[in-house]
């Protein structure tokens, strides 16, 4: 191993992006330039005080930059290359799904149909569009196993939170008021967060030697003034909750509804299914296991699949199917008309643009394809963990729960902390100089110094050799000089920055320029 | 690699899940595609969609067709913006983070806010989370005061929302188009936490946003506004009316209709609402040797460190499509953004007067109006839109499913794309339909009632 070439371990010379100094769109304007020229003005030129009540109007117009297009062009780009992206390198962030995004999805969802379809149209001059949804919808009802979807949620957090207004509608549909929801110690910080804009009190489930839900602790926790468990399986340890069938009915036996959370779905697609584990309702990130672009932060999409007892309460509208006569195609339309229904949860019919990408993934995957990806996430996160445990980070970075992970596995930085004087954080910013996106850090809570790898199936056997190497390499170096990983990044466009600073006194935007 | 990792077969890495919870069989999808076949079949679907470009649309109601410049899909279709995560590791994600803060920036200067976050889902949510920040600025207060004109979805959203939130949502009525002040003033009590409305209102009417502000503040309420932003342009700025938090839906902002999202959503606020903001935040700090960089600020608000007792449960924004933004703002400029307001208030003005002079067509209301109006037609208007549609024109939005006291009503919008022309052409469409329309209830037999047509 470490037959990776080092990288700086100073910044004497600065890089031709570090002498770059940051400058803003707003800093490079200059009185009267422009780029837009807008179509002339072809109807009378009123006075807009004459349509419109002075009171009303504007006074001092918003200042924005004055910039020709050249110029925005190459600002943009110039920011676009102190990014760094899923195209450039791995990306092994966990929980993430960082997996790649066929630019086939980016074509298909630009075209005029899709793209350049108005909202409000009406239904039945958007049939195509509402069929795709029909389709989508199908889909995921058979990957998860639970036979109702709605695509409206707009991400992960916002399918929580439908999932918990779905649960309180449920309850007191049959005259229940319930006033908590189980969330384990590993779970996503969404979770937690969810359960209190949910109007329910969170309730903590201790984690058992195992990496799993502690059944006795569950059991202790469980009423029949608990409302749901959230749940990720695998969960963010990577590791798959072989006691599933067990939890499902101690929560059912209690009257509560089990909420499956699918940011980890990549590792069992085609394997095995919420529905048949005996979740009630469950979110998919379709920015995770079904390729929508991240974007830098969003966008994505996170509809939600739920069982027969469920369904009456999805959000609307929902998409209708009618059976087409006398040959005729299907007809597809909207129906608000769902009297328990919990209502909207945003407007018109979600992220449709991310739909049509996931769609165009999964119709080029098809079920086998599918199940490849999550073969190959499993096998590819495995041979990681095999390749960093036969070399220093066995020592230093030990596995925080000892068994198979499944997609993503968890490390614990405490002996490299302890022997190394190197905490996660060091290692992190190093790998940076090395050209690879650190896993996830700090994540999950209860692992000391955690570091969380999940590789996806986009990674090359080669690839993951050279990720493990990298690694290795950095525990050398900080055998020798732990100094070095402490300073480190070196040759990022910006070095180790202070956190601290934005927080205590924050500027969140350029000075006004009075 | 199972050498490696010392196990016989790939089936063992999957022996953690119980064989009775294993799938036997595959699951029942369709064949996998070739790249062309996917193609040719989305193409197929897509084709079967009546869009703007195929048809002259007056389509709004909170989104709008305006022209997206072509730098916008050349700068956001590049792999650094595209495929990145959030920047949770700012040392590599400084582009990211500097469109951020330059987002932000521009969020600020349009609200006449100080501070903004780096963009939430869109619209209807936004002011959900809106609420959520008032209820936890209002100290016990669980009422939410709602005007009318705020977009049906957002209403819709917040009441949905509500039930979390264990707080109540009252609706107060229009009066000719804008708000009713008398009645608004007289729901606002000291269990109110905010009073929501909207600028221009669904109706397209120009809000009075500083008296409804005042009605708010004297009952101790947040005022909350959401704003076209383009509207930004001409019409008073929210933070110089007295609003304490403005947001909005981002979509006429250089994002495509994409049949309603993805889009982003804006928020704004007074500096002391700061800490208690939803959503991603850049800020300017340094680098270990004094460069000026940007982080993701105040994180002790999110979920991923407060967990439970977080602002907000979001943890995706929209940061693409909020590039897409500011990239269309730095592009209008600061003259093309007023330049741009002033064609929408002209071009209304010109629409408005048109078609009320058709016959069978009369203004819903008398308030002024910004890019979009309603207008009260003499015939059934869904017959009315069907038969427009015939001449390759969206006529605009039926208001009768949203506001049963406007059965009649059509909403009717405007961006720098429809000409006078197309104006000219929806008012002569519009006099033949309206005429078939009534010559055609005449007859017995084609007798269609609107109530058949809302639900069919």
């Amino acid at each position: 191993m470490s037959a990776t070439p080092s990288p700086p371990t100073n910044a004497d010379t600065p890089t031709a992006e570090q002498r770059d100094a940051a400058t803003t769109i707003y800093e490079r304007s200059v009185e009267g330039r422009r780029a837009a020229t807008l179509p002339p003005l072809d109807v009378p030129e009123r006075d807009l005080a004459d349509l419109i009540p002075p009171k009303l109007l504007r006074s001092d117009p918003a200042d924005l930059p004055e910039v020709s297009e050249p110029e925005i062009v190459r600002h943009y780009n110039r920011l676009s290359r102190r990014n760094f992206d899923l195209d450039t390198g791995p990306y092994p962030l966990g929980s993430c799904t960082m997996k790649h995004n066929p630019r086939l999805n980016e074509r298909v969802a630009g075209l005029a149909g899709h793209a350049r379809l108005h909202p409000a149209q009406v239904p039945k001059r958007a049939q195509g569009a509402l069929e795709l949804m029909w389709n989508l919808e199908r889909a995921l009802a058979e990957i998860t196993g639970l036979p109702h979807v709605s695509l409206q949620p707009s991400a992960g957090s916002h399918g929580e939170l439908a999932g918990l207004l779905l649960t309180r509608a449920y309850h007191e549909d049959r005259g229940e008021e319930r006033h908590r929801v189980l969330t384990p110690d590993t779970s996503h910080g969404t979770n937690p967060a969810t359960v209190t804009m949910a109007g329910y009190e969170v309730v903590k489930v201790e984690t058992d030697g195992r990496g799993g839900v502690d059944l006795d602790d569950l059991g202790a926790k469980l009423s029949d003034d608990v409302a749901s468990l959230m749940l990720t399986n695998p969960n963010t340890l990577g590791v798959f909750d072989e006691n599933i069938a067990e939890i499902a009915s101690l929560v059912h036996e209690a009257g509560g509804t089990l909420y499956y959370d699918g940011a980890n779905l990549n590792a069992i697609m085609g394997f095995t299914r919420p529905g048949d584990m005996g979740f009630d309702i469950c979110h998919l990130n379709l920015h995770k296991s079904f390729s929508q672009p991240h974007g830098g932060g969003g966008p994505g999409a996170g509809p939600i699949a739920v069982s027969d007892r469920i369904a009456p309460y999805l959000p609307v509208p929902r998409i209708v199917r009618g059976e087409g006569s006398n040959g005729a195609r299907p007809g597809f339309d909207l129906s608000s008309d769902e009297p328990k229904s919990i209502g909207r949860l945003r407007g018109f019919q979600g992220n449709f643009g991310v739909f049509v990408r996931s769609y165009a993934y999964l119709r080029s995957l098809g079920a086998d394809g599918l199940r490849d990806a999550s073969e190959t996430a499993v096998l590819n996160a495995n041979y990681l963990l095999a390749r960093l445990r036969a070399g220093r980070a066995g020592t230093y970075l030990p596995l925080a729960f000892d068994r198979l992970p499944m997609h993503e596995f968890v490390l614990s930085g405490a002996p490299a902390k302890r022997e190394l004087q190197a905490k996660t954080l060091d290692v992190a910013k190093r790998l940076l100089d090395y050209g690879f996106h650190p896993p996830t850090i700090y994540f999950p809570l209860l692992v000391d110094e955690a570091l969380m790898f999940e590789p996806t199936e986009t990674e090359t056997r080669e690839s993951l050799d050279e990720l493990a190497d990298a690694i290795d390499s950095i525990l050398a170096e900080a055998e020798q000089d732990p100094g070095i990983l402490h300073d480190a990044p070196y040759t990022t466009p910006v070095r180790r920055l202070d956190e601290a600073a934005a927080s205590r006194k924050p500027v969140v935007r350029e000075p006004a320029s009075e | 690699m199972l050498e490696a990792i010392g196990v016989a077969s790939v089936d063992e890495l999957f022996e953690a899940i119980p064989p009775d919870l294993r799938l036997e069989a595959p699951i029942r999808l369709e064949d996998g595609l070739s790249e062309t076949e996917c193609f040719d079949h989305l193409s197929a679907l897509a084709g079967r969609n009546s869009h703007a470009d195929a048809e002259t649309c007056f389509l709004g109601a909170g989104m709008y067709d305006h022209y997206v410049p072509a730098l916008v899909d050349a700068i956001t279709q590049r792999s650094e913006f595209l495929t990145p995560y959030t920047p949770y590791q700012p040392e590599v994600s400084q582009g990211g983070l500097q469109v951020m803060f330059e987002f932000q920036t521009a969020i600020s200067e349009l609200t006449a806010l100080p501070v903004a976050n780096a963009s939430l889902y869109e619209g209807p949510s936004s002011v959900a989370s809106a609420a959520y920040l008032a209820l936890g600025a209002g100290k016990g207060r669980r009422k939410l005061v709602v005007s009318r004109g705020l977009h049906p979805h957002s209403r819709a959203t917040l009441h949905t929302y509500a039930r979390g939130f264990g707080a109540d949502v009252v609706e107060v009525g229009l009066a000719d188009g804008a708000t009713d002040a008398t009645a608004l003033s007289a729901e606002v009590d000291a269990e109110t936490a905010a009073v929501f409305v909207q600028n221009p209102n669904f109706l397209g009417a120009v809000e009075d946003l500083e008296g409804l502000a005042g009605v708010a503040d004297g009952g101790g309420a947040l005022a909350v506004a959401a704003v076209d932003p383009i509207s930004l342009s001409v019409l008073r700025a929210p933070g110089d009316a007295g609003i304490d938090v403005a947001l909005g839906e981002g979509q006429p902002l250089g994002n495509r209709l994409d049949y309603g999202g993805p889009s982003f959503g804006f928020f704004a606020a007074t500096e002391e609402h700061l800490r208690r903001m939803p959503g991603r935040i850049a800020g300017e700090t340094t680098d270990a040797d004094g460069r000026r960089g940007f982080v993701l600020a105040l994180q002790t608000r999110e979920q991923h460190i407060r967990r439970e007792r977080a602002t907000h449960n979001i943890c995706t924004s929209q940061a693409l499509n909020a590039l897409a933004g500011v990239i269309y703002l730095s592009w209008l400029g600061k003259r093309g953004f007023v330049e741009m307001g002033e064609l929408l208030a002209r071009r209304t003005a010109y629409a408005q007067e048109k078609l009320a002079s058709v016959p069978g067509v009369e203004l819903l209301h008398g308030a002024p109006v910004f890019r979009e109006f309603a207008v009260k037609l003499d015939a059934p208007v869904q017959d009315v839109l069907d038969r427009v549609s015939e001449d390759g024109i969206a006529a605009g939005y039926a208001l009768g499913r949203d506001y049963p006291e406007f059965e009649q009503g059509l909403l009717v919008a405007l961006t720098e794309r429809r000409s006078r022309d197309d104006v000219d052409r929806l008012a002569d469409s519009l006099a033949r339909a309206i005429e078939a329309t009534r010559g055609a209830l005449v007859s017995p037999s084609e007798t269609r009632t609107p109530e058949a047509e809302v639900s069919a």
